[in-house]
Formats: C-alpha cells, structure tokens, sequence
C-alpha cells in the first residue's frame, strides 16, 4: 500500500472532484465567519440569488474589530458597529450560529473553536482568516481564505484548491527552562525565514512537538502561515483526545469510541515522502524576540541583530529600511532595549495556559514604571476561568489593564493601538510595520519574555528575571 | 461575480521593488471596517502613501507622476500575511489589473486570481530586467498575454513565459469565477456532504 503523510488522508478525503489541468474542488467541514471578511460575501450571495446551503456547517463570532472595553454598550465606531450589526443579520437570516458580543462563548474565532469543541481531528476548517492554521493542532486541515472563497463555502461547502506541497518540521528533544512553544514557532522562522514554507503545508512532528500541551500546539500551528505556510498540522494523539472529551460540540457515547478510533488512524506512515524536510534539536532553542518587521526576523533574546554582512541589492535595502523603521542598528544587542508597552492576547497567545505563564511569573512582582500593559484574553470563558482561578487578581495587583476579549491590539482595528514610534513586546504574531498602530514597534516574543519584559521595563531574557 | 475578461493587456508599469510587502501594508487593517467591496484604492499602501495628517509623502512611488499604469511590479514575496481579499480588491479599485513579482504569498496570489486581477509570477532575473527597464524609461510598455502565457518588455522583446493552470487560464479570459463552477456541480456536492 502507498505511503501517505496525514496531510494526504485528510486532503483526498474531501476532494469532492478533480478538475483536470485545475484545482480540486475541496469539501469543507467547518467554516468560520468574523465580522470583517464576510459581509461582501453575503452580499455577493445575494446579489447572485443565491443561499446558505449548509448553514449548520459555519459558525460566528465578532472579534476582529470590537472593543475591549464597555462590551455591553453599543460599539462607539460607527463602522465597526455597522460590521458587527451586519454580522448579526447575516447570521440570523441565515440560520447561523453565533457567539456574540458578551456571550458566554463569545470569543477570537480561533480560540472558541477548539474550547467548544467544533475543531475536530480529521477536519477540513477553512475561515475568511490567515490564522486558521491554528486549528491544525488537533490533526486538521485548517487555512485562511480571501473573502470570494468565504462566498463559495456559504454557497457551495465548497472550494476550488490545488493541493500545496508538503513539509515535515520535526523539532526533537527536550526543551530547556524557560522556553515555550512561542520560542519554538518563533525559532523556526527565522530558520526557514518568512518565505520558507510557501506553497506548502507544514506537518510538525518529533518528541519535543509531542511533548506540548493542546494550547502550546495551537501557538505553533498558528504561525505557521508567518512562514508563507498555508497551514500546519500536529497529529491527534492522546493529549488531543483528552482535550476534546466532554467538550461541548466533541462526540460522546458511543459516537466518541467511534472518532477515538478513526482519530487514531490519523497519522503519517512511517516511510511517507515530504517534498521538503527539517530538523531541529530542541536543545538549541532558547528565548526568542524578533527585531524587524516580518516574523521571520527574530533572534534569541540574548542575540544581536544580525549585521548587513553578505547582503546586497533589494534584500539590503529592504533589511536597513526595516531596522530604520524599528529605531535598530544593525549589530547591536536588542537586551536593554526600553520598551512602552506589552500584549498578552491574541490567537496565537490568548488563551488561558498563556495568561496563567504570565500571572505565575508576575505574582509578588509589579510592571515597570515606563511599561503599559495589557492583557486581553482570548474568549470569553479564558476571561471567566482568569477570574476563577484569581489571575485577575494577581495581574492587576502586578500592574496589568484585563481587556474584554478580542483580536484587540494584535491588529489594531479598534482603538486598542501602539501609538507610533513606541516599542511593543507582543505575545501576537505579526510586528509588520503599523501592525499594531500607525508607526508601531512591534516585538514579538513568548508570554513569559513578555512577562519579564514587563517587569524589567526592558528587553531581557526570562530565564535571568525570574527564578525557578 | 463574474469579472472583466483578461487575454492580452499593454500598459507602462508602476515598479515597487521593497520585498516582503505583506497585506497590512497593502491596506492597513483600520481600512477593512467597509461592508461593500468599492472604494478602497484610496487606502492603497496608506502608510506608506500618505503622513499622519493625510499629506502624499512625495517620495512613495504611487506619489510620482513619472509612473502610471495598470501593472504593478513588486519586490519579492509580495502579499505575505493576511489572507484579508481587501488588499485585492484595493489594488484592483486603484486601477491595477496585473501584479508581476519573483514571488508572491499563497492566498494573496489565489486571491488575485478569484477577483480577476493577474498574478504574474517570473524569475528573479527578469524581475530585475523590468524594475530596470522601468526605472530607465518610465513610459515603457510591458505586454502581458494570458493566451501565450508570456510577458514581454515591448521596447526590447525581451520575454518570459508564466505559469497558469488550464482551468484558471480559461476563467481569467472569459471572466468566470469559481462559484459559476461551483453551483454546477450542485448535486455532486450534496452527494459527497452526506457522507461527512
């Protein structure tokens, strides 16, 4: 029998048809809708005539824009509001389920999906979001798409892909005091750099992978698309399994042994061939931060920026105009650095094991002078277990400003922006220029830099801040 | 929507050789807040285009009159991060119709190629030939033909030829989009649904 990756099974089981010389029109399980990407398509429905042909099969939520502040009032930004109020009509029209502003399971999309349960091993998972890819840690085919895609799959359930390419990660070993699945993501592009898995899908793999929690895996596949990945994906083992028991939209009775045993099938064959393979030792990983404005320009944080040695033409250009936009030289250490603000939220570090790193590490300290900081949980119920679990409590004793739920700073569409020309230490996944407000520094790092740049008012390495 | 029709355009050339240009830049995301698809062209690399006050920073490409035209050169992996179609539709709403790279970004490219806009991918070497050519000679015209799969610097010929699927090739030149395929296949897809 042929050998085939986890990327194959799950792939050819939802090629609904071939088109010959073209792309294969691709089933989709699961699609989830924001406010921002989709009212066009709704709109284009209708214009078109057409309708929702599985409404059951999409799910909603309004994160991108919202506020974070005052969620039970009527959203101040004219805009903003009319998306989300579309949104809502959309959904009600349609027959939509929908996590709205101040519902239990209201939420960045990314993060309510696997809290309720709707992401599911063996999957495909498509949403008007680069970040899908975040779903791909419970051993599904999850990836962004434009928002002509979003009308297909409201229209058809379906979409027009050609396979990408695969590739193998596979990071073995143990990782050292410290560091955390941030760290690992983060190593790996500025490995392979922000182009380095284009036209590919990304399958993670080796013991130092295995080793990590369902969140930590999610920060991995999350960033995938930062490397040019369409998506990444961990195969479902019992760590995923345990995850998703007793999880609201999991299968139970009977039907859990059934996907307990079909899960299980999903893995790659010993002996299946990648088009393009790494490795890395977990060993050399160490607290990373980035410097520039793509993801792919991180170091570890002890690091100097790398110097323009070896660079020329275009490539040169765009490196200095990068370190121009960040206040850097090329050469110079980033430890030290002053630092105006942090953030801890988003889909790639919103949830609750990220919010709890940096309560436990705050406690009994307080933020620095020079440092605001937010934090911004990632859903609802992350925001009501921080408050359970009384990590509120600690992290605003600590200094830190608890924000309602939402994508929140990590994109700046509502007003919770990075004023221009100050630094920011993000647990987020992009430091493009602006990112985070017009002029914005952006660095990006672990939960537990961040907590440690907090403290210190500085860049600094974690392990050198906190003890134990 | 079905879109213009594309076989062969001829136009001078806007060049944009920064690399990495990913789709916050293309439009920053305050801009997405539109619930209709018109009028972002105005918001086009609006960081880069225009100072805090809203003045043309006279230095940005789009700013120069010595450029115009319908085909964007760009640097290498043109259109990296978000998968945000506004980035598309802002290019295309700007009067771009055609963007030339070494290298584009995944969704970035399949979104251009579901709106009708012409993602046309060459080697470093030519990229380089046109930014030269460009900047040598602004009103220089470039061909870019969907029929013979090939883009041409007209002055000189030199030419090279892009890859394109059969299929989208065929939707490119008769302006069908995915979902005319799509909705045809309607009962096939109901078949399939029924067995996830």
């Amino acid at each position: 029998m042929e050998k085939t990756t986890l990327f194959d099974k799950i792939w050819d089981a939802h090629v609904v048809r071939s088109v010959p010389s073209g792309p294969d029109v691709f089933f989709i399980d699961k699609h989830f809708i924001h406010e921002v990407t989709s009212p066009v398509a709704f709109l284009n429905l209708e214009k078109r005539g057409v309708t929702v042909k599985y409404p059951h099969r999409t799910i909603a939520t309004p994160d991108h824009n919202v506020p974070t502040v005052d969620q039970d009032q009527t959203i101040k930004d004219k805009l903003s509001r009319m998306q989300v109020e579309r949104l809502r009509e959309n959904c009600k029209k349609y027959g939509i389920e929908l996590h709205d502003l101040g519902s239990a399971h209201h939420g960045i999309v990314h993060v309510i999906g696997p809290e309720l349960g709707i992401t599911q091993p063996g999957m495909t998972i498509v949403c008007g979001d680069s970040h899908t890819s975040t779903h791909g840690a419970f051993g599904a085919i999850a990836f962004g798409i434009g928002t002509s895609e979003v009308e297909m799959v409201l229209a058809t359930q379906c979409i027009m892909q050609s396979k990408p390419k695969k590739m193998r990660i596979t990071v073995d070993g143990e990782l050292g005091a410290g560091v955390t699945s941030k760290d690992i993501i983060l190593y790996i592009i500025a490995k392979i750099s922000a182009a380095g898995a284009t036209g590919y899908f990304v399958e993670y793999a080796g013991s130092a992978i295995q080793s990590l929690s369902m969140e930590a895996r999610m920060t991995i596949c999350n960033m995938s698309i930062e490397m040019g990945a369409r998506g990444g994906l961990i195969a479902p083992d019992e760590t995923t399994f345990n995850y998703l028991k007793g999880k609201q939209y999991s299968p139970s009775g009977e039907a859990w042994d059934q996907a307990l045993a079909e899960w299980s099938a999903l893995k790659t064959d010993e002996g299946a061939v990648f088009d393009k393979e790494y490795t890395f030792d977990a060993a050399d990983i160490e607290p990373m931060i980035t410097y520039g404005t793509n993801p792919g320009m991180g170091i570890k944080v002890k690091g100097n920026i790398p110097t323009t040695e070896g660079m020329e033409g275009s490539n040169k250009t765009s490196y200095l105009k990068s370190l121009e936009y960040m206040g850097f030289a090329p050469g110079e250490p980033v430890k030290g650095k002053k630092v105006d603000y942090v953030f801890v939220g988003s889909c790639t570090n919103g949830r609750i094991e990220d919010i709890r790193s940096v309560a436990s590490f705050v406690k009994g300290h307080k933020k620095a002078d020079n440092i605001t900081a937010w934090i911004v949980p990632g859903s609802k119920e992350v925001e009501k277990m921080a408050h359970e679990e009384g990590l509120v409590k600690i992290l605003e004793e600590a200094g830190f400003e608890l924000r309602q739920p939402g994508c929140s700073a990590c994109l700046a569409m509502n007003d919770d922006k990075i004023p221009s020309g100050k630094y920011a230490v993000s647990t987020s996944n992009r430091n493009f220029e602006g990112r985070q407000g017009p002029g914005a520094r952006t660095m990006l790092a672990s939960p537990l830099t961040v907590a440690a740049v907090a403290v210190r008012g500085e860049i600094c390495d974690p392990r050198e801040v906190f003890e134990n | 929507m079905a879109y213009d029709k594309f076989t062969v355009l001829t136009s001078t050339a806007v060049p944009l050789p920064a690399e990495n240009v990913d789709t916050d830049q293309i439009i920053p995301a305050r801009f997405l807040k539109a619930t209709e698809r018109e009028g972002f062209g105005d918001n086009l690399f609006r960081d880069w285009r225009y100072d805090v006050e809203g003045n043309p920073k006279k230095d940005f490409v789009l700013n120069d009159p010595t450029y115009s035209g319908k085909i964007l050169v760009a640097g290498k992996n043109f259109g990296s991060g978000s998968s945000r179609e506004h980035a598309v539709w802002a290019i295309y709403d700007y009067g771009f119709r055609c963007v030339v790279s070494s290298f584009f970004a995944d969704i970035f490219k399949n979104n251009c190629l579901n709106i009708g806009v012409l993602p046309v991918t060459v080697s470093p070497e030519f990229a380089e030939k046109l930014f030269n050519a460009i900047s040598s000679d602004p009103s220089t015209e470039i061909e870019v033909s969907i029929p013979a799969q090939t883009i041409t610097l007209l002055a000189t010929g030199e030419s090279e030829s892009f890859d394109i699927n059969s299929y989208k090739k065929d939707n490119m030149q008769n302006g069908f989009d995915d979902i005319d395929y799509l909705l045809n296949m309607e009962s096939e897809i109901d078949k399939f649904e029924k067995t996830r």
